[in-house]
């Protein structure tokens, strides 16, 4: 068998697939930040409560309504993006003129307050959620078995992520919204609804975690938890990436996953803390993280 | 689920409403027992309000026997520090008799130090680590259910018997995960099994098992020996079968209503150990009929049962003795406990001068889907091993205040 | 005295004589937690009040000193004061470095660093053998004072600590009304603007930082042998965001803000206790409502509905 630093090769291979899934969720969820960031200058911790949000909208359309997983993986954005215009009309609008840490605090009271509903409700053992008939099933990849549902995860969230970045660097809707981020009150006097481009853009950025949080779902049972346990680590990525830049944070989320599974390999109980050593390097040498322009 | 957190807000509020004075006045002829556990995290569903309501139970049946007993429950969070401050508040000011429950092997022995200060009684049915009656004990404490000693021994024994000889270990990086590891590797051992390898992930906050059972896989272990519990050893499962694991799964610590969270398709087949099944004999369904209405999706395991089989014996102990007598001293009551037989429909035996309770233990297998016939009708008995042989011997304990 | 305007005398007068009261009517050991977030708050006001430096990983310095503290008291068998005086150094020592390493940064990326250089110390602590893991540190002795005064008695602990209290209170305060205060003023109102008139502002934010982080260890230690226990929850984000959410609570940049969140935050944990996730619900709610309806805290509020600085 080849052996690669004194570990067989097949292993490092499945654990460069294994944290390449891990890097598709922290992709979803650092793009819309990194969205959020870039347009509302809002870092909103609540993005881990609504990818949560996410996944206990699709358990509860199942199991209330008896819609199954394909719909959810529609309706769930959509409705945890409505949630989105609602706090943003309601809580968020009220912040913009302060500085950044208002928003951090409220954003992380909202997260609060989401969280302790849910476990309130439906406690923190977890529910179960099935993986849809049609994905289950693994392939060998001689290396690996790679359950058909973890190839789909990565799947979606490249092409999610890839389309966002057409949309926001590629179409003009893209450019408005860019150009709204730059100078807003130019932008408005052109005649466009820049606030209700905000909310849409909060909503978009919501919807996007929504989503993960469908995906999520089968993987791992729906707890309260289960997009906090992601937050901490996905600001981390939104960080290094450079706030507010698309691309990196997508590029990031992907590596970052692919860091950490390695560290699973040569020293698992670091695995959950390499990404903020990564973290402290880069912002000593670029304060604006790898792909952030300097201000 | 309704109507067990109803009556967790109803107790507590009812608890916090009763005014201090009056508190005072009836304290004398009161006998309080706290309920502490999980009432909202992981082990929320293997121990939380269905241990209150077991608890219950057995003050109801206990009836008024010249005292009245009241029992007030608390939520630990799974933190040490918060679990102590509860307990030491109970006992300072509140007049508390008892701490019962406390799953969770960080908390247990938390509360076990404040229960030794202050002198009083504490029973423990929901945490796992040995070193309760070991290197850690208290003769203020009683460890009624289960431990990682028992579990080891059984599950861990009857797997190397079955065949699996070469093991990995995933193991939660905390003290529980470590002492079940450990014990369980002293059986494995014994029986001329061989420990490969193993991977401690970090505790809690793991959701992805994935990379470190592909690990197992490839050191070509035959078992994967969880040392985990409650929602990390369900996850850990489910995906176990997602990747197509080759491995035999020993959960060397997995309860009832951890079978009814996987449910019997990906459940089916597992060996796991408890000293308590709802459907062992007439006694314990008399029981469990008796309760079930009152937690209908979450019907008792062995940790509930141990809280209403505790709290009876507890009240039986404080009747023989007297409320006055019993109010005195923590480690006097702890003391006639430990000379009175247990007898009642979830548990039979004696306890142990150390504070282990010597209940037999059952080895089960768990039901495949078609085997199953009804609700929660989830185990096969393989088979049973007596309280003292289950348990470690007293000389192994190591505790200082058992003079030889 | 002390820089203490009128008002501030007369408050400082009724606190003193309601700490002093307080466990002849309520559980001592329930005041002593508040005392010692008392003061964990105040060392974070220090900073954020007053030099305008949000750190998201406070629990580092809170955690590092009660953990030390519980070692030298449990392990070394060392004297309480010895005990706390290097939970206070650790914090210091701490802070020193991750202070030097995120005072470089401003805004939004200097609480990111905070909370990683934190995450760092959490992992330390989950990996250190000394810590005992998810166990902590437990049975921590309280041992005698200079070796002679036992503090096994509630109310001796509760003297010890509430001596502590008062007099760091009052250093905090004398620091901040010092020249060495008010260029800290000046630098969280107009960072460029101190530079300009020749300060050199990261040696200050530097010190401050570490004085900061000291304290935090010294509320620590003394936590840790108030009730015996050193555990990861101490170290803990968690303990980050709820020290954050006292001093929001209370009122950043008042002197008695973080006393007053302290006491609220600590009550409302304690009653909620029972009622579950409750406690997570009730702080997210405080949050939000502090940060839409009013942003200068309790204190603040009241300060300026009376015009006069509390």
């Amino acid at each position: 068998m080849l052996m690669i630093f004194g570990y067989p090769a097949p292993l490092l291979f499945g654990q460069l697939l294994l944290g390449l899934i891990n890097g598709a969720f922290y992709a979803l969820l650092s793009l819309g930040l990194a969205i959020i960031f870039g347009m509302l200058n809002i870092v909103n911790f609540a993005h881990g409560a609504l990818f949560t949000m996410g996944a206990f909208v699709a358990w509860g359309l199942l199991q209330y309504f008896g819609i199954g997983y394909w719909p959810a993986l529609l309706i769930a954005p959509l409705l945890v993006g409505l949630f989105g215009v609602l706090l943003e009309r309601v809580f968020i609008s009220r912040l913009y003129r302060l500085d950044h840490l208002y928003g951090l605090l409220l954003t992380f009271g909202l997260a609060l307050i989401i969280e302790g509903l849910l476990r309130n409700e439906f406690g923190s053992a977890g529910l179960p959620y099935d993986i849809p008939a049609q994905l289950q099933g693994a392939v060998n990849l001689g290396f690996m078995f790679l359950p058909i549902y973890r190839g789909w995860v990565v799947l979606a969230s490249m092409v999610l992520c890839l389309g966002t970045w057409l949309l926001i660097e590629k179409t003009s809707l893209g450019a408005t919204l860019r150009a709204a981020t730059e100078n807003a009150p130019l932008v408005q006097a052109f005649g466009i609804n820049v606030p209700r481009m905000i909310t849409l853009t909060y909503a978009g950025g919501v919807a996007l975690a929504a989503f993960g949080g469908v995906l999520a779902a089968p993987i791992y049972s729906v707890t309260p938890d289960i997009g906090g346990g992601f937050l901490i680590t996905v600001f981390a990525v939104v960080v290094i990436g450079g706030m507010g830049s698309i691309l990196g944070s997508i590029l990031t989320g992907f590596s970052l996953g692919v860091v950490e599974g390695m560290t699973k390999v040569f020293y698992p109980q670091a695995a959950s803390t390499v990404v903020f050593v990564v973290m402290v390097i880069v912002l000593l040498f670029r304060p604006a993280g790898l792909f952030g322009r300097t201000a | 689920m309704n109507i067990s957190r109803r009556t967790l807000l109803g107790t507590a509020a009812a608890v916090a409403t009763v005014p201090a004075i009056s508190r005072r006045a009836r304290a004398a002829s009161t006998i309080k027992i706290g309920v502490l556990n999980d009432m909202s995290g992981p082990y929320r569903d293997t121990s939380g309000p269905t241990s209150l309501i077991c608890a219950k139970q057995a003050a109801l049946e206990f009836g008024n026997k010249g005292f009245d007993v009241e029992i007030l429950s608390a939520d630990h969070q799974n933190k040490p520090d918060v679990g102590a401050a509860i307990a030491r508040q109970w006992y300072d000011r509140d007049g508390v008799d008892l701490v019962l429950d406390v799953p969770n092997s960080a908390v247990g022995l938390a509360v076990s130090a404040v229960s030794k200060e202050k002198n009083k009684a504490y029973v423990n049915c929901g945490a796992g680590s040995s070193a309760l009656t070991g290197t850690q004990c208290s003769p203020a404490m009683i460890h009624y259910v289960y431990d990682t000693y028992m579990l080891g021994k059984s599950t861990g024994g009857a797997t190397v018997r079955a065949g699996g000889d070469t093991w990995y270990f995933l193991t939660a990086d905390y003290a529980f995960g470590h002492q079940l590891q450990d014990d369980a590797t002293r059986f494995i051992v014994a029986e001329k099994g061989k420990i490969l390898g193993s991977s401690a992930y970090p505790f809690p906050n793991t959701t992805d098992y994935s990379s470190f059972l592909l690990q197992a896989q490839s050191t070509g272990a035959k078992v994967l020996g969880l040392c985990n519990a409650g929602s990390d050893t369900v996850n850990s499962i489910k995906q176990a079968h997602e990747f197509g694991l080759k491995m035999k799964i020993a959960a060397l610590l997995m309860f009832v209503t951890d079978v009814h969270a996987l449910g019997l398709g990906t459940a089916g087949g597992l060996m796991l150990s408890e000293s308590f099944y709802w459907d062992l004999n007439d006694r314990t369904r008399a029981f469990t009929n008796r309760v079930k209405s009152k937690t209908p999706n979450n019907w008792p395991n062995m940790a509930h049962a141990g809280n209403y089989s505790a709290t009876l014996h507890f009240l039986k102990a404080v009747a023989d003795m007297g409320v006055a007598e019993a109010k005195k001293s923590g480690i006097g009551i702890i003391n006639r406990m430990k000379k009175m037989p247990v007898d009642d429909d979830c548990y039979q035996g004696n306890i142990r001068e150390d504070g282990r309770a010597l209940f037999p233990s059952h080895l089960f297998q768990v039901k495949t889907p078609a085997q199953s016939k009804g609700p929660w009708d989830y185990y096969n008995l393989i088979s049973t091993t007596s309280g003292p042989d289950s348990y470690r011997p007293l000389a192994d304990d190591h505790c200082s205040f058992i003079k030889s | 005295m002390l820089g203490f305007s009128r008002p501030q005398a007369a408050a400082f007068l009724v606190m003193t004589i309601l700490v002093i009261a307080g466990p002849f009517v309520l559980y001592p050991i329930f005041l002593m937690k508040v005392l010692c977030v008392a003061l964990f708050a105040c060392a974070f006001n220090l900073l954020i009040g007053y030099v305008g430096l949000m750190s998201f990983g406070h629990a580092a310095y809170y955690g590092m000193g009660a953990y030390v503290a519980a070692y030298a008291a449990k392990g070394w068998g060392l004297s309480p004061e010895i005990a706390i005086l290097l939970g206070t150094l650790t914090g210091a020592a701490l802070g020193t470095v991750f202070g030097w390493l995120a005072i470089r940064r401003q805004g939004i990326y200097f609480a990111m660093i905070t909370l990683a250089l934190a995450q760092m110390a959490y992992f330390f602590c989950v990996q250190a053998p000394f810590t005992h893991g998810e166990d902590g540190i437990q049975q921590i002795p309280r041992g005698r004072l200079f070796g002679l005064f036992s503090l096994n008695s509630d109310m001796a602990m509760y003297a010890l600590v509430a001596v502590l209290f008062l007099a760091v209170f009052l250093l905090i305060h004398r620091i901040i009304h010092s020249p060495f205060g008010q260029v800290l003023k000046a630098i969280r109102e107009n960072e460029p603007r101190a530079i300009s008139l020749g300060y050199r502002t990261d040696d200050y934010k530097l010190i401050a930082f570490i004085l900061s982080a000291g304290i935090a260890g010294l509320a620590g230690g003394a936590k840790a042998l108030v009730f015996g226990i050193a555990t990861l929850t101490d170290v803990h984000f968690s303990t980050s965001g709820g020290i954050v959410l006292i001093t929001l609570l209370g009122g950043l940049g008042t002197v008695f803000g973080p006393v007053m969140g302290a006491v609220i935050y600590t009550s409302m944990e304690n009653y909620l206790a029972q009622f579950g996730s409750w406690v997570t619900v009730t702080q997210g709610v405080i949050f939000v409502v502090c940060v839409l309806a009013f942003r200068r805290g309790i204190i603040g509020e009241l300060a300026a509905r009376l015009r006069i600085a509390l």
